[in-house]
C-alpha cells in the first residue's frame, strides 16, 4: 500500500486540553499533554483511575474533540474517528447481534468488500487469535478472555497504523490476563503497529510497553516518560526479576504522590457513556 | 441485568396421602396441568349452569346469556358458513393494514426521532400531544375525515399501533450503547451503516415488544371500530348479532376475536424472537 520507507504510526500530540461538561459541572480532564511516539511503538499510558488517559486516547480515536492543542497521526491532523486508527475497549463492545465472524469482518464490509473475501480474512486473523472453530458462535457464548481477542481481531483486520487499548484486560481475572498480555505481546510481534496501551496496573505496563507514560491525577499530566528496555520476548519470569522490581517501585512512587486523594470516576474515551451524547443529525 | 433471576422451585406436590414413598418426578408437572385443565372445565361448567337456570343474581343476570351448549354448535354453523371468511376476511386485511403502516411508520420515524434530537424536538410534541387522545374516539372524526369507512377503521387501527410502536422504538434507540456506536465509527462505519448495524438491531428486542403491545391495542381498536362503522368484520359479526337477538353469536364473535388476538400476538412473538436470537443468550449470560 505505501511504498515509502518511513514506518507508519507516528502519533504526535501537542499541547492537549480536553475538558468535560458545561457550566458549572466543567472540569479539565486532560492537561498540556505533549506526546510523540514513533511508529511500530508499544506504549502504556499509566495512571490513576479517572486521571484522563482514557480521555487521551479517545481523542485519538477522533470521538473527542480537544479544547485546545493538536493531535496527528503521521503528520495528518485527526477530525474523527478512522478505522486506521483501531480502538479497543475494556469490555462488551462486540456487536452482541453479530456473529463472531461477523464482528471480525466488519470493518471490511464498511470497506465494501465482498462477504467471500472478508470471510476469508477474518478466519485468518481468528486463527492468530486461537479462536478457530468459534465463527459462528454469538459474543454472549464466549468467556471474557474469548470476547477480548475478537475485540482485538476486529480492530486488527483494519490493519491500523495505530492501535488505541482502553484497559483491555481490566475486566479479565489475573490469570486470563497474564495469557491475554502473552498473547497481545506475540501478535504484536507479527503485526507490527504503533500500540497505545491504557492501564492503571504497574505490571502490566511494565510486561508489555517499549515505554511507559505515567500520568497524574486529574487533570491528567504526563508526569514521567519511562523507557523499558527488557529484551523481548519476554515471558512472565520477567515480572519477578530484580529488574522489574525496581522500575515497578519506582512506578508505584511516582503514582503514590496522588494517595489519599479521592478516587475519581473512570471517565470514558467517548465522554459521557450515552448514546445521546453520539447522536447526529439524520 | 447483573441481578439473579428468582428460580421456582421445580413443582412437587403436596401429597399428604403418601406416608413414605414420594411420586414419581413426572407426577409433578402432569398434576399442574391436570389442574390447569380441570380449573378451565370448572369455569365452563359453573358458566353453563348459570346460564341454563337463567340465574339471577339481582346485580348481574345471567337470563339471556347464552350457555356453552349452545355457543359451541354455533361456532360450528359459523365456522362451516360461507360469512365467516368474509368477516375474517374484512377483519384481518383491516388490522393487518393499520398494523403494517403503523410498525412501517413507528419504527422509521422512531430511528430517526431516537438518534436526532433536533428532530425530536419537531416531531414528538405534536405526537405528544395526540397520545393521550384513546384511539377509539378518533371513530366520529375518522369517519368524516375519510371517504370510505373502510379507510376510516384501518386509520383508527393504525392510530392504535402507533403511539407503543414509535414510543418502544425511540426508547429502543435511546437504550443502545454509545460505546457500540463509537466502535462502529472506528471501524469506519458511516451514519447509515451505523443506523443499520447498530442502532437498529440494538432496538430491535425493544421495537418487537413494541410490536407485540401494537398488535393487541389493533386488534381492540378494530374490533370497536367494526361495531360503529362496519360491514363485514368480527366485530360488526359481534355486533349485528346482539340487534340481530342472537345471543349465541355474540358469544361466538368474542371467542374468535379472543384467537385471532392472541394467534397474531404468538405468531409476532415467534418471529420477533426469530429476527433477535442472539438476545436470550444475551440475558441468559448476564
Amino acid at each position: 500500500m505505501n511504498t515509502t520507507a518511513t514506518p507508519q504510526g507516528n502519533i504526535e500530540i501537542r499541547h492537549l486540553d480536553i475538558h468535560f461538561g458545561r457550566g458549572a459541572a466543567r472540569f479539565q480532564a486532560v492537561s498540556d499533554v505533549d506526546i510523540q511516539v514513533p511508529g511500530g511503538q508499544f506504549v502504556c499510558l499509566l495512571g490513576p483511575s479517572g486521571c484522563g488517559k482514557s480521555t487521551v486516547l479517545g481523542a485519538l480515536a477522533g470521538h473527542l474533540a480537544p479544547s485546545r492543542g493538536e493531535l496527528r497521526l503521521d503528520g495528518e491532523a485527526i477530525s474523527g474517528p478512522h478505522p486506521e486508527r483501531g480502538l479497543v475497549f475494556q469490555h462488551h463492545t462486540l456487536f452482541p447481534w453479530k456473529r463472531v465472524i461477523d464482528n471480525v469482518a466488519f470493518g471490511l464490509k464498511m470497506k465494501g468488500l465482498a462477504r467471500a473475501e472478508r470471510e476469508g480474512r477474518a478466519r485468518e486473523l481468528l486463527h492468530l487469535m486461537g479462536l478457530e472453530g468459534f465463527e459462528r458462535h454469538y459474543p454472549a457464548q464466549l468467556s471474557g478472555g474469548m470476547q477480548q481477542r475478537v475485540e482485538i481481531a476486529r480492530s486488527l483486520i483494519n490493519r491500523p497504523r495505530v492501535l488505541l487499548m482502553d484497559e483491555p484486560f481490566g475486566a479479565l481475572d489475573a490469570q486470563t490476563r497474564l495469557l491475554m498480555q502473552e498473547l497481545l505481546l506475540d501478535v504484536w510481534t507479527r503485526v507490527r503497529t504503533t500500540v497505545l496501551f491504557v492501564t492503571h496496573d504497574i505490571d502490566e505496563a511494565l510486561f508489555l510497553a517499549d515505554r511507559i507514560l505515567v500520568m497524574s491525577a486529574r487533570p491528567g499530566r504526563i508526569i514521567e516518560d519511562l523507557a523499558v528496555d527488557f529484551a523481548r520476548p519476554r515471558d512472565a519470569l520477567l515480572t519477578t526479576t530484580e529488574d522489574f522490581n525496581r522500575l515497578k517501585r519506582h512506578c508505584m512512587d511516582l503514582l503514590h504522590h496522588d494517595r489519599g486523594e479521592r478516587v475519581l470516576e473512570r471517565l470514558s474515551p467517548i465522554g459521557e457513556a450515552n448514546a445521546k451524547s453520539l447522536s447526529f443529525a439524520v | 441485568m447483573s441481578s439473579a433471576k428468582l428460580e421456582l422451585a421445580p413443582a412437587v406436590p403436596l401429597s399428604p396421602a403418601t406416608g413414605g414413598s414420594r411420586p414419581p418426578a413426572w407426577l409433578g408437572p402432569a398434576l399442574r396441568w391436570l389442574l390447569r385443565l380441570g380449573s378451565l372445565v370448572a369455569c365452563v361448567l359453573v358458566w353453563e349452569f348459570a346460564a341454563a337456570s337463567r340465574l339471577n343474581l339481582g346485580l348481574v343476570t345471567f337470563a339471556n346469556v347464552p350457555p356453552p351448549s349452545e355457543v359451541g354448535p354455533a361456532i360450528w354453523k359459523l365456522v362451516s358458513s360461507p360469512k365467516f371468511s368474509n368477516h375474517v376476511g374484512a377483519s384481518l386485511t383491516r388490522v393487518f393494514s393499520g398494523f403494517f403502516a403503523a410498525a412501517l411508520a413507528g419504527v422509521l420515524l422512531g430511528l430517526l426521532v431516537g438518534r436526532s434530537r433536533r428532530l425530536e424536538d419537531v416531531v414528538m410534541p405534536p405526537l405528544e400531544a395526540l397520545r393521550p387522545i384513546p384511539a377509539v374516539s378518533w371513530i366520529p372524526l375518522a369517519i368524516l375525515m375519510f371517504p370510505s369507512s373502510e379507510l376510516s377503521m384501518i386509520f383508527i387501527t393504525f392510530i392504535g399501533a402507533l403511539f407503543p410502536v414509535l414510543l418502544n422504538t425511540v426508547h429502543g434507540v435511546h437504550a443502545v450503547d454509545g460505546r457500540l456506536v463509537a466502535a462502529a465509527r472506528s471501524l469506519g462505519a458511516g451514519r447509515i451503516a451505523v443506523l443499520r448495524e447498530v442502532v437498529l438491531p440494538g432496538a430491535a428486542p425493544s421495537i418487537v415488544t413494541g410490536l407485540t403491545i401494537g398488535m393487541g391495542t389493533s386488534w381492540f381498536c378494530l374490533v370497536t371500530a367494526e361495531m360503529i362503522a362496519g360491514q363485514y368484520g368480527i366485530g360488526y359479526y359481534t355486533w349485528e348479532s346482539y340487534t340481530l337477538q342472537n345471543y349465541a353469536d355474540i358469544v361466538v364473535g368474542m371467542v374468535f376475536i379472543g384467537l385471532f388476538g392472541m394467534a397474531s400476538s404468538a405468531a409476532l412473538r415467534r418471529l420477533g424472537a426469530l429476527a433477535t436470537p442472539w438476545y436470550r443468550l444475551r440475558e441468559k449470560q448476564s
